[in-house]
């Protein structure tokens, strides 16, 4: 089992944060795991990039060309690796930001209102990168849902009505990844 | 104890508290500096010292300083810093005395890039500073190898009285894998009292110096610096092989991140028959010299291909163990790219064709 899954978005959006969540869930199930952020001179406003690697057995290299997963945060990110999803894997796009569908044939592309699903449960956007953790999971199976559920958990122990509101945006992002992967 | 997900900065930090080393002197530089952002936290919390020091010249210096003390004591810094501290590297060789530095490489030269690089090899193993001597260079290519050498380089230190330099890049440094703190045993400093200046009441006085005014005294230094890096070469020579007991056609070299590369690129050949192995030095100085030469007399191996991210700076050393007795091939990406899986492919495969096995 190789999974390579590359979150982008622009800094801020917490795009870095779900990636080491989604590898801290991968070190729960005992499986090897390499997460890289992108660290090369970048403009604001850019795009912030991570790649987080998950298999069964040693990572080998830890640079990837075409990652089998691909979130796209924001248009910027979605130009930039849309060419790049690997033949046959999954491309989540953060619909609340842009309104752009693939015209590749080859790659399974899911919307997912990220940003909107944030909103309509905590009352600001903040949490659309945890929505789109769960819309990864339910999406593509790389993970029980419960071993993020767990990572979630413990990272918002401190604050319990955080932790809270998170947990059910994780669930609703995980509930449209799974429907979305199904259509 | 359980694993943790650490990046490979603050993990050298974590490694090197674990090692017993409680003095860290540095100057920050991408992209390494969270070592000491990590430090700065953490060292005060075990009774440790840290300075950041006014330049990379200022922090080796501390450095001399501490290890003529008799101190477990390290410093770490990226290419630029680490051209700074020449002068400091070849004193403490001359001094004979036990410290670790960790080169986190980036591309060069002059200020260069901020990237991952090995355009440091010669720097490294041949001795930044003036003089006949050699720092011992390990080369980890993962977090985990990271911290295990991390842990293993200061006792290397104290072995042969000369300072061990740990390089990586900015890859290893800035990516997050899990580690084992416990998965190497630390050892505890030897006694320090015959050489160090830690006060003489009661014994005699110890002189940190690495002045020999009298050529033959000098010419005597020297030849005992000799055979301490020939005892290296006989004792503390280290190197992985992967996929190579089945008698592979083509031998590929690489160190560090690039080493894992070319794994991912031979995984996917092996699938297509092709028989290619890899050898792959954990220590560049001293180099694994005998054990390539030894596999460039085999009659199955019908060449050698290396992969660094240089111009070619250990294909040196390759083209030298293996006296060129099969061809050897290189690849390179350079400026602070990695090579990616798929060039190291093409590369490889190639290669593997040339060699008409």
């Amino acid at each position: 089992m190789l999974n390579e899954v590359t979150l982008a978005g622009f800094g801020g959006q917490g795009i870095m944060t779900t990636g080491k969540f989604l590898a801290e869930a991968a070190l729960g199930k005992d499986l090897e795991v390499a997460w890289v952020p992108s660290y090369g001179p970048e403009m604001r406003g850019g795009t912030a990039y991570c790649t987080v690697v998950v298999s069964d057995r040693p990572v080998g290299s830890p640079i990837v060309n075409n990652p089998n997963i691909i979130v796209a945060m924001n248009r910027p990110s979605y130009d930039k690796f849309e060419p790049m999803v690997k033949s046959g894997g999954l491309l989540l796009i953060n619909s609340s930001l842009m309104d752009v569908k693939s015209d590749r044939t080859d790659i399974i592309q899911v919307q997912i209102p990220c940003n909107q699903i944030s909103i309509d449960l905590s009352g600001t956007g903040r949490s659309a990168n945890i929505a789109v953790l769960g819309a990864l999971i339910g999406a593509s199976g790389i993970l029980p849902y419960e071993t993020i559920e767990e990572v979630v958990t413990r990272k918002f122990a401190k604050k319990p009505k955080v932790l809270d509101i998170n947990l059910k945006i994780l669930r609703k992002g995980y509930e449209l990844g799974v429907e979305a992967a199904k259509g | 104890m359980a694993k943790l997900l650490m990046k490979g900065a603050e993990a050298i930090g974590e490694a090197a508290i674990r090692a017993g080393c409680l003095a860290y002197f540095a100057y920050p530089i991408t992209p390494q500096s969270e070592v000491a952002e990590y430090l700065a936290k953490r060292l005060p919390e075990v009774g440790g010292t840290f300075v950041q020091a006014e330049s990379e010249v200022a922090a080796s210096q501390m450095v001399y300083g501490a290890a003529g003390a008799g101190v477990r004591v390290f410093t770490s810094s990226s290419s630029p810093g680490v051209s700074l501290m020449a002068e400091a590297m070849s004193y403490m060789s001359g001094s004979e005395l036990p410290a670790v530095f960790v080169n986190i490489v980036r591309a060069g030269p002059g200020l260069g890039g901020i990237l991952p690089s090995q355009s440091d090899y010669n720097q490294a193993t041949r001795g930044a500073g003036h003089g006949d001597y050699h720092f011992m260079i390990l080369a980890p290519a993962t977090v985990q190898e990271l911290v295990d050498w991390m842990i293993k380089a200061f006792p290397l230190s104290e072995k042969y009285m000369n300072p061990v330099m740990i390089m990586g890049d900015g890859l290893i440094a800035q990516m997050m894998e899990p580690v084992d703190f416990d998965s190497v045993k630390a050892e505890d400093i030897i006694e320090v009292e015959s050489w160090a200046t830690t006060g003489a009441k009661g014994r005699k006085r110890n002189l940190i110096n690495s002045l020999f005014l009298d050529p033959l005294k000098l010419e005597e230094f020297n030849h005992k610096l000799a055979a301490k890096y020939q005892r290296m070469a006989e004792e503390d020579v280290y190197y992985e092989k992967y996929l190579m007991d089945d008698e592979p056609a083509l031998i590929a070299v690489a160190y560090g991140t690039t080493a894992r590369i070319v794994k991912t690129a031979i995984d996917v050949l092996r699938a297509e028959g092709m028989k290619i192995g890899l050898f792959r030095p954990i220590s560049l100085f001293p180099f694994p010299k005998v054990e390539l030469r030894e596999e460039s007399a085999k009659d199955h191996v019908r060449g050698f291909s290396v992969v660094e991210m240089s111009n070619g700076q250990m294909l040196d050393d390759v083209k030298w163990a293996t006296l060129e007795r099969k061809p050897v091939g290189f690849f390179s990406r350079n400026g602070g790219i990695v090579p990616n899986p798929e060039e190291t492919i093409d590369f490889l495969r190639k290669e593997y064709e040339r060699t008409g096995a």
